[in-house]
């Protein structure tokens, strides 16, 4: 009996580790005066190591399932959380000096960063119904109060409000769908209603309405069309910091809570969710592209090709096969590399009383920093999909993938709808390369933000002209969990 | 290890000078710059030079051939080899690399590491299109010279320069994503991105159409070949010259490289099926385009016509598949990468000095610029194809080609002689010959020892390979012949 507590605790060491650090954060902060604030910021990457640290000492390359099956320690929950640590530290480098010019560099921050982080990492690793439910829930909120952190801001606050009711209904559609299938499985642990459809169990009809609301519950999370609206809103309202968080990390808790209900749960009904992911991948490739043109502000250029970036995701999931299901994992760890760096790029350039939002703000770019410009010239065409970046090869793999399933004519026209996109990514090429500048004012970011914007920045190039590693690592994560 | 590494230097030596001058070089040290540029671009065309002088001729297989697993994953390798009919082309580019930095010398007072850069990486990226084996690695290097192209015209360019540059780039990649369907959908047929795999593989009629479209959408709008030219006159009217030159000498080339080593020998019956339609639009390139040239005011576009109609006699001569038309098809290809570049460079030189390119703007130059006059002149006249220069080898080949298939082919492909002959000399006699124009062409100067190098250096090629084509037919006869035998079995399966 004990050494099962003493298993399931160390499973789950990585999220208590954090759950306890968020706490020694918010509780620090109270006696932390603003002039040594950087204590909350220094602990924080400090749990990120640490949490890192643990999580690859704990690991082993085999599916361990804790606290009764609610809760599995499998490779791609570890590369998974892995990369969320690193993602949220590079945030947290981004933010520094942005929040700090805003006043809004608090212990509150930190504290729902990691509070969102664990919310993350619970439902990379959740493996029933109500944990996957309760982590998503987790960083849902701490994600409607980081986007009103801002609190006199009165647009951040509209975006909160938005973002909090249409967030709200969605986890009220997934929730009703769970319930759907629960009633007609009679199995809340994934494992368990997988097992219960392969033996045939349930009603169909209950089945597909419970697996509809599941879809778009998801679908509304990750921001595909036809659920997409709250997407621009928020990342245009929020503070650019908290849009750079909201953008990119949570996009591998996404990720994985697909792998988990879809894949894992329902992978019987396949032929039913693929039918619909089709559907919202082609429209979310093609509204996503054709609607970003129209932006001239950068935050919702960036909104627009997010959603157009998770039609491309859905194309690796939509294939249903392991071959995909790497892809899809290759492709949003390639997206969320390239959205840190190109909010990162943001920050970068806002100043106290200066937001550096719209497509005009970049014009003269190169002029007023070559380095800078090249580095944002990379990250887009990493975007657009143009080789040698590493976003082509994310495009190649979810197209491969979506082609050895035999979808011929959709990858024709993802490919027609990338050469659209591309479009938009060039013109914030042309603006940085080919404009005179409208303000001179130098660059001078602090020295580890400098740092980590160069290295991920190059990273794109570099992962572009060898991809191997990662491929390697998501084939390895995916394949080692999944049976 | 020098002995199997050429091509690899022949593609990163380039490169890695376009690094270097990227991070030493400023608007502040242009001089410093310029120099480094020059010697990066001289190392660059001195490392292929081997590929010529230790090619085996005899051979008309693939030869300096590396090989290394890239990405395993997807069983792509960094394979690289050349055959008779890439060398002249990568040394063609090491070349035009080399007369490109020398003519922005003094022209391109901004930026300059960044142009220098620019023309240096995309000589290493262009090099290697040429040389890989791997359809992805090939995609990749295709793809990304793209991408300072984009910046060379968006930067350096006249005032329509976004419009241009924004029209090149997504013309282009379009085609290019079609490609990367065929090539994905080839990988799952042979488990294989090796081109060498896909000449082996049986495919249907069927797929061979719909690959062959494909790398179609990819090469013609590359070449271009009419429909799908229209994005060449605007790019090149505003590129900077040594954008024009390059475009024209080399990334035209691809195009009808690609067709060469990709789109036929994988989908050959389709190649046969579709030869007619192909031959058609060709000649429509050839006779169309000529009498659109004549219409031009503008010099840049009046070549850049010229090009188009240049090159749809390399596709007539490809898809007449005999031995003739094809090698004077690649020998047109590299006579054409003199000359186009040439007659660029001689607009360059007037633009430098009057900021126009307008045939009205000018007349009379003869009498302030003889020595100018006389090159001009002479580029002219091998555009037009006149025996005795390298352009008139090229066509005489393909009409001797065309002649064997076709008698129409032939005469509509030799009425390029009387029109080439028109439009070229037509404007010739409107901006050099006659009383001066002008009070501007009256206060011309001739030009200056660099520029005389540059268009000497060119002439002298333009000469030789008219009267000594050899070298190129030696180089390329074994690879055609290869070529052809390729090309005349069936891949349909049963």
């Amino acid at each position: 009996m004990n050494n099962a507590i003493t298993y399931d605790l160390i499973t789950a060491l990585p999220e208590i580790f954090v759950l306890c650090m968020a706490m020694v954060v918010l509780l620090a902060d109270l006696f932390l005066t603003q002039r040594n604030r950087f204590i909350a910021y220094i602990l924080t990457q400090l749990t990120l190591l640490g949490a890192a640290f643990i999580t690859v000492s704990t690991h082993i390359p085999a599916v361990g399932y804790a606290f009764n099956g609610m809760f599995v320690d499998d490779p791609l929950s570890d590369v998974l959380k892995l990369m969320i640590y690193l993602g949220t530290s590079m945030v947290l480098v981004y933010s520094r000096t942005y929040i700090a010019l805003r006043g809004m560099y608090r212990g509150e921050f930190f504290a729902l960063v990691l509070f969102a982080m664990l919310g993350m990492m619970i439902m990379v690793s959740g493996q029933h119904f109500l944990t996957l439910y309760m982590g998503l829930e987790l960083l849902s909120l701490c994600l409607y109060s980081l986007v009103a952190l801002d609190r006199d801001n009165a647009r951040a606050t509209e975006a909160a409000m938005k973002y909090f009711v249409l967030g709200a209904l969605a986890s009220g559609m997934l929730l009703y769908g769970m319930s759907m299938l629960y009633g007609a499985t009679g199995a809340l642990e994934i494992s368990q209603v997988s097992a219960a459809l392969f033996n045939g169990v349930g009603d169909r009809s209950v089945l597909i309405l419970g697996l509809v609301f599941v879809v778009a519950g998801l679908a509304f999370k990750l921001g595909a069309v036809p659920f997409q609206m709250w997407l621009p809103d928020v990342y245009h309202g929020a503070p650019t910091a908290v849009t750079l968080l909201v953008g990119s990390v949570p996009k591998f808790a996404a990720f994985a809570f697909v792998i988990r209900l879809l894949i894992q749960g329902l992978q019987v009904m396949t032929v039913d969710w693929q039918g619909m992911l089709i559907i919202m991948a082609v429209l979310s490739i093609s509204i996503g592209n054709i609607t970003a043109i129209a932006q001239t502000n950068l935050k919702r250029m960036l909104a627009y090709s997010a959603i157009s970036h998770i039609g491309f995701l859905l194309f690796g999931f939509l294939s249903g096969s392991m071959n995909g299901y790497i892809s899809s994992m290759f492709y949003v760890s390639a997206y969320v590399l390239m959205t840190l760096g190109g909010f990162g790029m943001i920050l970068l350039l806002s100043r106290k009383g200066f937001e550096a939002e719209n497509l005009d703000d970049l014009k003269g770019l190169n002029q007023r920093s070559p380095w800078y410009a090249f580095l944002m010239l990379l990250l887009m065409f990493s975007m657009a999909g143009v080789p040698p970046t590493l976003g082509f090869y994310a495009k190649f793999t979810v197209l491969q993938a979506a082609l050895q399933a035999g979808f011929v004519s959709l990858v024709i026209f993802a490919v027609l709808m990338a050469a659209v996109g591309a479009f938009y990514y060039l013109r914030v090429v042309k603006l940085m390369y080919f404009d005179e500048p409208q303000d001179m004012e130098p660059i001078a970011p602090s020295p580890d933000m400098a740092l980590v914007l160069g290295v991920n920045g190059l990273a794109v190039l570099v992962l572009g002209l060898m991809p191997q590693r990662l491929m390697e690592l998501c084939a390895y994560a995916v394949a080692h969990s999944l049976q | 290890m020098f002995e199997s590494n050429i091509l690899s230097l022949s593609i990163w030596v380039p490169v890695a000078a376009g690094i270097l001058v990227l991070a030493v070089g400023s608007d502040q040290r242009a001089g410093l710059t310029r120099w480094l540029a020059l010697l990066g671009s001289i190392a660059g065309f001195l490392v292929t030079l081997p590929l010529y002088t230790r090619f085996d001729k005899a051979d008309g297989g693939f030869q300096f051939q590396e090989g290394y697993n890239w990405i395993p994953s997807f069983n792509i390798h960094y394979h690289l080899g050349v055959d008779g009919i890439a060398v002249p082309l990568i040394l063609l580019t090491s070349f035009t690399t080399l007369i490109v930095v020398l003519a922005g010398w003094e022209v391109i007072q901004k930026r300059v590491a960044q142009y220098m850069a620019a023309f240096l990486i995309m000589s290493g990226l262009m090099i290697g299109v040429f040389s890989a084996l791997d359809g992805i690695l090939f995609y990749v290097f295709w793809e990304s010279m793209l991408i300072p192209m984009f910046l060379v015209i968006g930067i350096w360019g006249g005032p329509n320069r976004v419009y241009a540059t924004i029209k090149f780039f997504l013309y282009t990649l379009l085609g290019s994503l079609l490609m990367l369907v065929a090539f994905i959908y080839l990988f799952h047929q042979s488990n294989s991105f090796e081109i060498v795999d896909y000449y082996m593989l049986p495919l249907p009629l069927s797929v061979q159409l719909f690959i062959f479209f494909a790398f179609f959408m990819a090469f013609a709008v590359k070449i271009p070949m009419w429909p799908v030219h229209t994005w060449l006159p605007d790019a090149h009217v505003e590129a900077p010259t040594g954008g024009s030159v390059v475009l024209a000498a080399i990334m035209l080339k691809l195009g009808a490289y690609g067709f060469l080593r990709y789109a036929m020998p994988i989908a050959p019956d389709a190649a046969h099926y579709l030869a007619t339609p192909m031959i058609a639009l060709s000649l429509i390139a050839v006779v169309y385009i000529a009498f659109v040239a004549l219409a031009q005011q503008d010099m840049k576009k009046l070549i850049a016509y010229s090009s188009i109609s240049h090159m749809g006699f390399v596709t007539l001569g490809m898809f007449i598949f005999n031995p003739l038309g094809m090698e004077g098809g690649i020998v047109q290809m590299i006579s054409h990468g003199f000359i186009s570049g040439a007659m660029f460079l001689c607009v360059g030189v007037l633009y430098d000095r009057m900021h126009s390119r307008q045939i009205a703007d000018y007349g009379g130059v003869v009498n302030t610029m003889p020595v100018f006059t006389a090159f001009a002149v002479l580029f002219a006249m091998a555009n037009a194809g006149l025996p005795g220069t390298s352009g008139f080898v090229g066509e005489f080949l393909i009409i001797l080609g065309a002649i064997q298939e076709n008698f129409w082919y032939a005469f509509l492909a030799a009425t390029t002689l009387i029109l080439g002959a028109a439009y070229t000399l037509w404007m010739v006699k409107r901006v050099f010959f006659g009383a001066v124009g002008n009070s501007h062409v009256a206060e011309l100067q001739d030009l200056s020892k660099r520029e005389f190098l540059i268009l000497g250096v060119l002439a002298l090629m333009v000469l030789g390979f008219g009267l000594y084509p050899q070298p190129i037919t030696e180089l390329t006869h074994a690879t055609v012949g290869q070529l052809l035998s390729h090309l005349a079995q069936s891949k349909i399966p049963g």
